[in-house]
């Protein structure tokens, strides 16, 4: 995938943007609870035909913004704040039928754990063909020709057996498959993947992740990619937002995350995958401690607690402000006052070596 | 299909012999036997002795219990001593008004059960939530006698809206054909006799149906708030489907699984006989005729009864876990 032909500018707004994305705050109430804020002010765009992956451990806010998106969490509860803008509409406090219009049509999700995203009481077939009588104004017979076709697309053998067939018949790889078969039935603009390939094995996450780039490529989709794994970030992303505690703390194209990572975050996420070409008995670096040790970004870098770099002045007391999302060079922004520094010339680590 | 029913009919083998070994066992126990219960307070020792050796009392009673046995396989247990009738024959004709009452108070239960425990859930944390929840509390708390009672009190005899006894109004001179009377008036173009057998379920029916009501709305509440945050739910409304088409198919048809073993149970529960209400409506059901049999102390009767109804129940548990297998897939059997 050429990576030249794809606007660069996370936030900026470009013109062929599918998704914008702008300043948005997810926050969860709960009586008797302090609120959460689950997404912090989260902004990037996703033109068609790109990929670009959303990054962070769990508990990060990834799945949460992408659900925030498709206007799928609960109404009770919880605020979304900010702006969502898809194809020209506003999808934050759209009405429940405008969503409904778009879902499934013109933007779809594929979820992570394909056993219990699909409804085990149902065949498969009315699951796929649903979708395009909602949509599409087809017949029965019609939608049953066309989920024949999408089935086989997705590279589901035999599809007009499996369509009779429940969930529990299929492996985990062709209930993926099939998931991913209704989410494309109306060819949406927008794909959002939220882990897609985390329930499966690798040898067939590589399958599905192959079938998306696939299928992404084909048809100018753009494509949302949820991962913690850095491995599919490397093989599938145009651009990566690094989050961290409900913010994004680094965007930048692949290549340049892969061989200069800027936040500490990064840089310690990339140095803890296991690499083909480091010597036997080479032990793994994790990143200390766990995502729980995050401290709220009013307070000053929520990363600051686990990060090797961090000084004085990554807390809010010490620098009087707390730490921006800024400018870091061409197509790069970074939220971090003491990146880690390269040398000039850009060695060893290449997002090829990363991958697995 | 076939060899999973063949299956559990042979399953109902060991079960029956248990059963009837408990219940031989059980009823030798009971103080007074049968003579005493036959001839009365006042009968002497020589008369008893006397009847025990007519009827193959006096003889050991693993003897006494295969000679029961062996009549039991051929549904011959004995005559009633009240009636002087064959067990078998008092059954058949109880059975259908115990059938008729289990079918309309479940109607009722279902009926009204499965929607407002779906729209508590739906409305989760409104009045009307906790005024089912707390409805159904009390429906499982109340004693079913006393609610029997309460409305034949109020509906039959203040009220007079409603029949309070009997399946039918004994100057109808139905036709009896299979002893449904609902059925046998329409079978027989009887429609005011049919309304009659009606009428006269209804009261009996909201009183042995309040319970599994009680029970159907709590199980439907729960499961539906279970189901509302399942994955697959919100795979349907990622799919962009109409409300209604989440709902119906991928809310209800998933969370109505536990509430329908919960109708097969309380189904089975009923059929068995419902003493309590049958007692107090006076209807002529199996209830009603065990009631009966365990004061007369009406051996046959008692030994009888409880296995055929143990025969029933385990054949409606039967139909229940067939049914359950057409609704859930996973559990679907080859």
């Amino acid at each position: 995938m050429s990576i030249e032909a794809v606007p660069t500018g996370g936030a900026d707004p470009g013109q062929s943007s599918v998704l914008e994305v702008e300043e948005l705050a997810v926050t969860f109430t709960r009586r008797g609870e302090a609120a959460t804020r689950a997404v912090d002010g989260v902004s990037f765009a996703v033109a068609a035909g790109e990929t670009i992956g959303l990054v962070g451990e769990s508990g990060c806010g990834k799945s949460v913004t992408s659900l925030a998106i498709m206007g799928l969490l609960p109404r009770r509860g919880v605020q979304v704040s900010g702006s969502v803008r898809f194809g020209g509409t506003e999808l934050v406090g759209a009405a429940d039928r405008t969503l409904r219009e778009l879902r499934g049509a013109d933007m779809a999700m594929v979820f992570q754990d394909p056993l219990s995203s699909l409804n085990p009481t149902v065949p498969i077939g009315t699951q796929v063909t649903e979708v395009l009588v909602e949509h599409e104004d087809l017949n029965r017979k019609q939608a049953t020709a066309e989920a024949i076709d999408l089935l086989d697309r997705v590279g589901i053998p035999d599809p007009a057996r499996r369509l009779k067939e429940y969930p529990h018949q299929l492996s985990g790889g062709m209930r993926q498959r099939a998931l991913i078969a209704m989410a494309l039935a109306c060819s949406p603009r927008l794909l959002i993947a939220d882990e897609p390939t985390t329930a499966l094995d690798v040898t067939i996450q590589a399958q599905i992740l192959e079938l998306l780039r696939e299928l992404v490529q084909g048809s100018g989709t753009a494509l949302v990619m949820i991962t913690h794994d850095l491995g599919v970030v490397a093989g599938l992303c145009d651009r990566v937002h690094v989050m961290y505690a409900g913010k994004i703390i680094e965007s930048a194209d692949r290549h340049d995350l892969f061989a200069r990572p800027r936040q500490p975050y990064t840089g310690g996420l990339l140095a803890s995958v296991p690499r083909l070409d480091a010597g036997r008995g080479t032990p793994l670096t994790p990143i200390r401690g766990s995502a729980r040790d995050a401290i709220p970004w009013a307070e000053g870098c929520a990363f600051a607690p686990r990060c090797d770099n961090a000084q004085d002045d990554c807390l809010t007391e010490v620098s009087g402000s707390t730490v921006p999302l800024e400018y870091d060079g061409p197509g790069r922004e970074l939220r971090c006052r003491h990146p880690l520094t390269h040398p000039p010339v850009a060695s060893g680590a290449t997002a090829s070596g990363a991958a697995r | 299909m076939l060899r999973f029913i063949l299956r559990r009919l042979v399953q109902l083998v060991p079960i029956l012999l248990g059963l009837s070994i408990l219940l031989f066992a059980w009823l030798r126990a009971l103080p007074g036997g049968p003579a005493q219960a036959a001839l009365g307070e006042r009968a002497t020792p020589e008369a008893i002795a006397r009847y025990n050796e007519l009827f193959g009392l006096d003889q050991p009673l693993y003897v006494q219990y295969f000679r029961f046995l062996g009549r039991a396989v051929q549904l011959d247990f004995g005559s009633s001593a009240q009636t002087g009738r064959p067990v078998t024959t008092e059954f058949l004709e109880r059975m259908p008004g115990t059938i008729e009452l289990t079918l309309f108070a479940m109607v009722f239960a279902i009926g009204v059960g499965i929607p407002l425990g779906y729209l508590a859930a739906r409305k989760h944390g409104s009045w009307l939530d906790s005024t089912s929840v707390i409805g159904s509390l009390l429906g499982v708390a109340i004693p079913v006698f006393f609610l029997a009672y309460l409305l034949r009190l109020l509906f039959a005899v203040q009220l007079g809206w409603l029949p309070g006894s009997g399946r039918q109004d004994v100057r109808m001179d139905a036709t009896r054909i299979t002893n449904f009377y609902v059925l046998d008036g329409l079978l027989t173009r009887e429609w005011d006799a049919a309304w009659d057998a009606v009428l006269h379920l209804v009261l009996p029916a909201i009183a042995l149906g309040t319970i599994p009501l009680a029970i159907i709305v709590r199980i439907t509440r729960a499961s539906v708030l279970d189901v509302v945050n399942e994955d697959y739910v919100r795979t349907a409304n990622a799919k962009g489907l109409a409300t209604r088409t989440v709902r119906r198919r991928h809310i209800l048809r998933n969370a109505l699984l536990p509430v329908s073993t919960t109708i097969g149970l309380q189904t089975g529960l009923l059929l068995s006989g419902a003493v309590l209400t049958e007692t107090v409506f006076a209807f002529g059901g199996v209830g009603s005729a065990l009631r009966d049999a365990i004061f007369t102390r009406d051996f046959a009767v008692l030994q009888g009864f409880i296995l055929l109804l143990a025969v029933v129940y385990v054949l409606v548990n039967l139909l229940v876990d067939i049914s359950y297998g057409l609704l859930d897939p996973r559990v679907r059997v080859r």
